[in-house]
């Protein structure tokens, strides 16, 4: 009996740690584009979902094969993510941060509205069914095998593009001093405009990866939005390392509290586990100093 | 012999403060030009305009004999002017190999990166060693020489310094002219905005007086050295 | 300041005319739908006005559906499975609803948690309290949302507040309008007002001169979750119907703030014009567009919200004030600000 109990727990952990990569390269589009921009796309996980119907659509219904949907998904979410700042976020850029949170917060409703105009509430599959791989007695979904694999190359080229290239250096160079950087040649504007890109090719990426494994629909964005705000405040907010340490923690949350009790309690407790943190570290776990 | 930089009347300010009034001046190719002046004077507000940083309300920029008045503040970099601003404003997380590759940003700088950073680190052994230490740990004084080989990463034929001695111990001030004479001898022209006024003229070659945005008095280092305003402004500042 | 002891000014004049007119409306004889409409704008003006109480001092809350939930929930709950009256559960949800605001504002207050991260761990609070209710789908009925039982045989109305009849709900919802507008003019006008814009101005100045900053901020925080708890409470018992995505979580959150900062979040009036503005904008687009294609009212009332905080920051009331010239000797209450809504103005960063 104990035997079982181990082995399903560790099927759940190591599930958390699968969930984890994945909420990973969430947490790093977010983050890259607060550092950078000092805005929240409220709509991030709307800007997902929008790609994914994207990508749904010209697979599943216009019969586009699979991987000239994934690359326009990937494309969608640069595009999206460079339109939304370039008309949307760029003008309220001198406003209240509050007028930067809603404007996006618009844009939420906007999309779920799109969407349902455009493709009505019913839930959207792309109609593939990967396998379960067994492992021992365990089982796991490759749909996510194959996203957490993905989502860690993808972390790790990020890494790479921020370390290595003048562009990377200049994203990470233009939230510690935002003034200089015209003396050094950098128009801070187009570094934004290319962050934003990022972020949506981020964006795009994760879209393909959760269209394996869920069915779209206007309102799923509700349901893992919130989640990776908290994550990235939990990491600190624009602290890529941070997210990606929260997110494995929240996954952790999530998949053992699932095992434990309902899926819902599991996030429950790491949304109450966010806000004890909080109390705790308010700037968040890994926060940089101010 | 063409100025390599010359103003013509210009004006400038913030918003409703001019800081300003109608300077003229110019630096030629290979010349070390000092900016004097109590606080306040208008001597940053000077190099902020030359970078384009603050926009002039009259009076003309020539780079070169081009005009480059209303340039965006992220060209003039590539014109070949770099600005070394006040307090240094290094990237204080990034490393000191990384803040010189911001330097060298601008496309045409890119290309020389390698033969330029083998350069600042031959005129700054002390970087070198320290290249992958964070900027923001470093002391006044190599921080100091990160912002100029900073500057020097975009290979620019000008180079604004804005107070550079400013916060060093009296060594360290010392140590920075000779960096300033170092820098001189490598070719470099420069334009230096300092409050210690007999190092800086004893560096420079030429030197304007600026007070209350106006430019009081120009000539020769030795000239300003023995006028009756400088030691003025001199006794005024100590 | 407004004059004290002289004749009312123009805009008190016009403002007890308005409520006059407004309670003699049920005796007109209008349609249930028009009352409906109206009460619905009162119950969310109502709404509006105590989530701005926190909002004008810089403390945006993206939470608030916390509050309307706990208090719709509370009484609905508590009427089906124990017979609890209303009344009785009312406070009960309040000081629920109290209790998590302190809880969570609390610390956030005492360590400086402001702008971007407040906003978030507001709305992780919302969305607890929306998981939570979901989460207990065996007694809240999960998503599929839940109704207040009804009146067994000779049982009171009064005492469990069930009317049948709008007009009741009319003058209730008018009545806790008119409360709420009350309370934000006693805040206005009182000395925490002063603190609380100091604060939000520039907390260390404010603390340096003796103003218990946290203190301040939890007072106004709790001030508002609580009451707008009773939003939700009222909500629940007139609409009949509540499920955890009407009353809490964050789009009910947003909607909060938009409405606020649609009307213009520095003046009395300003939330309530907001959410007499967005009710149009959605009942009409609804009546105009019909339900042909599902949708589309959502879709040009989401893009008329991202043009409304671009072009009209301030608010319609906000800007529709700043034009006006100014006006001669003080007569009137102070607009807050010039209608600036200032939120977390401190934060000041050049951008291209």
């Amino acid at each position: 009996m104990a035997q079982i109990f181990d082995i399903f727990f560790l099927e759940a952990l190591l599930n958390g740690v699968l969930l984890g990569g994945l909420l990973a390269l969430l947490s790093v589009g977010l983050n890259l584009v607060f550092g950078v921009v000092e805005v929240i796309w409220v709509c991030y996980a709307e800007l997902i979902m929008a790609s994914m119907y994207c990508i749904w659509w010209l697979h599943a219904e216009a019969h586009w094969p699979l991987w000239a949907a994934f690359g326009a998904g990937l494309g969608s979410g640069a595009v999206l993510g460079m339109v939304l700042h370039q008309f949307i976020i760029r003008p309220v850029l001198s406003a209240e941060p509050i007028n930067q949170l809603l404007v996006t917060g618009g844009v939420l409703f906007f999309l779920q509205a799109l969407a349902t105009v455009l493709f009505g509430i019913d839930y959207r599959n792309m109609g593939i069914r990967l396998p379960s791989l067994p492992v021992g007695e365990m089982q796991f979904s490759v749909a996510r095998l194959v996203t957490f694999i993905v989502a860690v190359a993808a972390i790790v080229a990020t890494w790479m593009f921020l370390r290595r290239s003048f562009m990377g250096t200049a994203i990470r160079a233009i939230s510690q001093d935002r003034g200089v950087m015209p003396l050094l040649g950098v128009d801070p504007g187009r570094v934004y405009l290319l962050t934003s890109a990022i972020g949506g090719l981020l964006v795009g990426l994760a879209a393909c990866l959760l269209v394996l494994q869920y069915d779209v629909h206007p309102a799923i964005g509700l349901t893992f939005g919130p989640m990776i705000f908290l994550i990235c405040v939990l990491g600190g907010l624009g602290n890529l390392l941070g997210g990606m340490a929260a997110a494995f923690l929240f996954a952790q949350f999530i998949s053992l509290g699932g095992f434990f009790l309902q899926v819902e309690w599991g996030q429950v407790i790491a949304f109450v586990f966010f806000i004890l943190v909080m109390f705790w570290r308010p700037q968040g776990l890994f926060a940089r100093p101010a | 012999m063409t100025a390599l930089l010359a103003a013509r009347g210009l004006s400038a300010g913030y918003g409703a403060f001019q800081a300003l009034f109608d300077v003229s001046f110019e630096v030629n190719p290979g010349e070390a030009v000092a900016v004097i002046g109590p606080n306040g004077a208008g001597k940053t507000t000077l190099l902020r305009a030359i970078s384009r940083q603050v926009d002039a309300t009259s009076g003309t920029l020539r780079f070169d004999g081009t005009d480059f008045t209303g340039m965006p503040a992220h060209q003039v970099v590539s014109l070949g002017i770099a600005h070394v601003p006040e307090g240094r404003r290094l990237f204080p997380r990034l490393t000191v190999a990384d803040n010189l590759r911001m330097g060298a940003f601008p496309a045409a700088a890119r290309v020389k990166f390698d033969e330029r950073l083998a350069e600042v680190y031959e005129l700054f052994p002390r970087l070198k060693e320290r290249a992958g230490q964070l900027a923001g740990t470093m002391s006044g004084g190599e921080q100091q020489m990160c912002a100029i080989g900073r500057a020097l990463m975009a290979g620019p034929r000008l180079l604004l310094l804005d107070e550079p001695s400013a916060g060093l111990s009296p060594v360290m001030v010392q140590a920075m002219f000779d960096l300033v004479r170092r820098i001189r001898h490598a070719g470099y022209t420069v334009l230096i905005v300092e409050q210690n006024i007999r190092q800086v003229l004893q560096v420079a070659d030429r030197g304007y007086l600026i007070e209350a945005g106006h430019l009081r008095r120009s000539g020769t280092a030795e000239e300003l050295l023995e006028s009756q305003e400088v030691r003025r402004a001199y006794l005024g500042v100590a | 300041m407004n004059s004290r002891g002289n004749s009312p000014s123009m805009y008190t004049v016009l403002f007890g005319v308005g409520v006059i007119a407004l309670a003699v409306v049920p005796m007109l004889g209008l349609s249930g739908y028009v009352l409906h409409l109206l009460i619905t704008a009162l119950l969310w003006s109502f709404i509006y006005t105590c989530w701005s109480l926190m909002g004008r001092v810089g403390l945006v809350s993206f939470g608030h559906g916390a509050f309307i939930g706990v208090g719709a929930y509370t009484v609905v709950l508590a009427w089906n499975f124990l017979g609890w009256s209303p009344w009785l559960t009312a406070g009960l949800a309040v000081l629920l609803a109290v209790a998590l605001a302190a809880a969570v504002g609390w610390p956030c207050f005492r360590f400086g948690i402001v702008g971007h991260y407040f906003a978030i761990v507001t709305l992780a609070l919302a969305e607890i309290v929306r998981l939570v209710i979901v989460a207990l789908r065996d007694w809240t009925g999960g998503t599929l949302g839940i109704t207040p039982k009804p009146l067994p045989e000779g049982a009171s109305a009064a005492w469990t507040l069930q009317f049948s009849d709008k007009r009741v709900w009319f003058y209730a919802a008018l009545a806790m309008w008119l409360i709420g507008l009350a309370v934000w003019r006693w805040v206005d006008r009182s000395i925490h007002r002063s603190a609380l814009e100091a604060i939000s101005e520039d907390e260390q100045a404010a603390a340096s001169i003796g103003i218990n900053v946290t203190r301040a901020k939890m007072g106004i925080t709790v001030l508002s979750a609580g009451l707008t708890c009773l939003g939700g409470v009222l909500y629940a018992l007139y609409q009949r119907y509540i499920n955890p995505d009407t009353v809490s979580g964050l789009t009910v959150s947003l909607q909060v703030v938009f409405g606020v900062i649609a009307g213009g979040m520095s003046v009395l009036l300003g939330p309530t014009v907001g959410a007499v503005l967005l009710l149009a904008m959605s009942e009409g687009l609804r009546l105009a567009l019909g339900n042909d294609v599902r949708g589309i009212d959502l879709l040009i009332y989401g893009a008329l919200l991202v043009l409304f905080i671009m072009y009209l920051p301030r608010g319609i009331v906000g800007e529709a004030l700043r034009r006006r010239p100014p006006p001669g000797p003080p007569a009137k209450v102070e607009v807050g600000g010039e209608g600036e809504g200032e939120g977390e103005g401190r934060r000041v960063t050049s951008h291209p």
